[in-house]
């Protein structure tokens, strides 16, 4: 059972590797998205805040509006019947979800190493354990993002996915205090900053690029991310079994 | 292979799509399904596929019950929808490979039995075009060959020939009676072409407002010398269906 559902997975995962490697433009988009904001604002912040502030709510920021958005491309499987198709092989409902997020996690990892990459070019420093445990918590952030992203694209009318997705997810990269600490926002907007779980994952990135392992908000963060993770994924495995996805 | 007791869809809308439906079909025939246009035909066999949940009733599907045991049913049975599941961005031969892995074929297996269902539809060559370039015909040919890759003991058919030109059609019934003839398929289709149903169907079964109306052979059905069209218009009536509810 478990067996076959991590072979279905891995199948799947193959399969839309390969599709997104024969997507030349796609990639090309994919390598400058994540260095939009390091360029073109991040010199600008750098003037009153640190790079290892910046880089984290940028990869948090990424993460919403490139991962976030992962369900469009299963509004077309949809509408061209492949989902229907695969529904009715004996593919492990998981796996249908899982082989799609396992490609959503790749890419965006892929692009948070571009982003930390040129962040140091630009002056980012951060010891090498905090980078790879922030690495391990972006990894368990991308699929419940590519989960969650999924879930809502098989639930609401197609043609909404778009912009509903575009609207939600800038209020929420601004309210995890992507661009600018939530530390310096007024009482009101840090109470409702508070409400979305992105604000503990971000501040848990920063204390991890800063070195700081041990800390409270490195375990709020940790346990926010995993939490989130573990609702996302079983809310994307029903949506994929249930009638009409 | 097929055998349902009160199967029944009402869909949260309020439509009764399917109102207790007993269907038995016996190994080795090919079975029609027949009614107008919104009858339920594509409503029952989506449940029998296992892709809607039935809101009241039992289904036994290729030996497997339809509720208890979904994966089971999914692993016996082929299943060509009315609409089709052919990547339209992307060319069908790497989704062919993978739908043939995902019935447990390792890649060497699924290659080779993707070549021998293409060679078999006539398709060789045509799998590396983007679905987006073919024409309906052969669309619909690798919408059956994506149901075939396993070779399911029971194969459901929603509409196989709608908006194929009459060569093509007559091509399809052929590879339909042969996977019967050479590996004892079961086979439960739609259409609304009586002529094909009389020409290829073992059994008919007429559906109309969510409910099985008349069956038996297309002999039996046209007993008296009428043919099946009148048979049809005299069983479903001859209002128009699909008109916007009042
Ligand atoms: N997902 C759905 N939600 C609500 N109503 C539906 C849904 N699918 C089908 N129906 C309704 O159920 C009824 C039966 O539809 P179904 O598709 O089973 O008909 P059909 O016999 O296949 O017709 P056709 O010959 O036109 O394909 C119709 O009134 C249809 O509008
Ligand atoms: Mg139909």
């Amino acid at each position: 059972m478990i067996g076959s559902a991590a072979r279905d997975t891995w199948l799947l995962f193959r399969h839309g590797l390969a599709v997104t490697l024969q997507q030349k433009f796609g990639l090309v988009f994919g390598a400058i998205q994540p260095m939009v904001f390091l360029v073109l604002f991040g010199p600008i912040f750098a003037t009153i805040g640190t790079w290892e502030t910046l880089v984290p709510g940028l990869i948090v920021q990424l993460g919403l509006v490139s991962t976030g958005m992962a369900g469009f491309g299963v509004v077309f499987e949809r509408r061209f019947g492949v989902l229907e198709r695969l529904r009715v092989t004996p593919a492990s409902r998981l796996a249908l979800l899982l082989g799609r997020v396992l490609n959503n996690v790749v890419a965006l990892v892929v692009q948070t190493v571009v982003l930390v990459a040129v962040g140091y070019a630009f002056g980012l420093r951060a010891p090498a354990a905090g980078l790879l445990a922030g690495l391990a918590l972006v990894v368990v952030l991308g699929a419940s993002l590519a989960s969650l992203s999924y879930a809502v694209a098989l639930t609401i009318d197609e043609n909404l996915f778009a912009p509903v997705m575009s609207t939600i997810v800038m209020p929420l990269a601004l309210l995890s205090g992507s661009f600018l600490p939530m530390s310096m926002a007024p009482g009101w907007l840090d109470v409702l900053s508070r409400i979305s779980p992105f604000r503990y994952v971000l501040e848990a990135l920063r204390e991890l690029f800063a070195g700081h392992y041990a800390t409270g908000t490195v375990g709020l963060g940790v346990a926010v991310t995993a939490a989130l993770a573990v609702v996302s994924v079983a809310v994307g495995t029903r949506v994929f079994s249930r009638e009409n996805a | 292979m097929i055998e349902t007791q009160g199967l029944t869809k009402t869909f949260k809308s309020g439509v009764e799509a399917v109102k207790g439906v007993d269907i038995t079909v016996e190994p080795g025939q090919i079975v029609g399904f027949l009614g107008p246009n919104g009858a339920g035909k594509s409503t029952t066999m989506r449940m029998l596929t296992t892709l809607l949940a039935p809101t009241s009733g039992s289904a036994k599907v290729a030996g497997r019950d339809l509720l208890a045991d979904p994966a089971g049913v999914r692993r016996r049975i082929g299943y060509v929808s009315q609409s089709g599941g052919v990547n339209l961005a992307a060319p069908p031969a790497g989704d062919l490979v993978l739908q043939a892995m995902l019935y447990g074929m390792d890649r060497g297996r699924a290659r080779e039995r993707v070549a021998e269902v293409l060679a078999l539809l006539e398709l060789t060559g045509m799998e590396h075009l983007p679905g987006g370039a073919l024409s309906g015909g052969q669309r619909r040919r690798f919408d059956l060959a994506f149901g075939l890759l396993h070779r399911p003991p029971l194969l459901f058919l929603d509409e196989p020939t709608t908006g194929l030109d009459p060569q093509s059609r007559a091509h399809l019934w052929d590879h339909i009676r042969a996977l019967r003839a050479d590996h004892g398929m079961t086979v439960f289709l739609t259409t609304h072409y009586l002529d094909e149903a009389d020409a290829l169907c073992d059994r008919l079964l007429i559906i109309d407002g969510g409910r099985i109306v008349a069956e038996g052979s297309p002999a039996e059905l046209k007993a008296g010398g009428r043919t099946l069209d009148d048979v049809f218009l005299d069983i479903t009536g001859r209002s128009l269906r699909e008109e916007v509810p009042a």
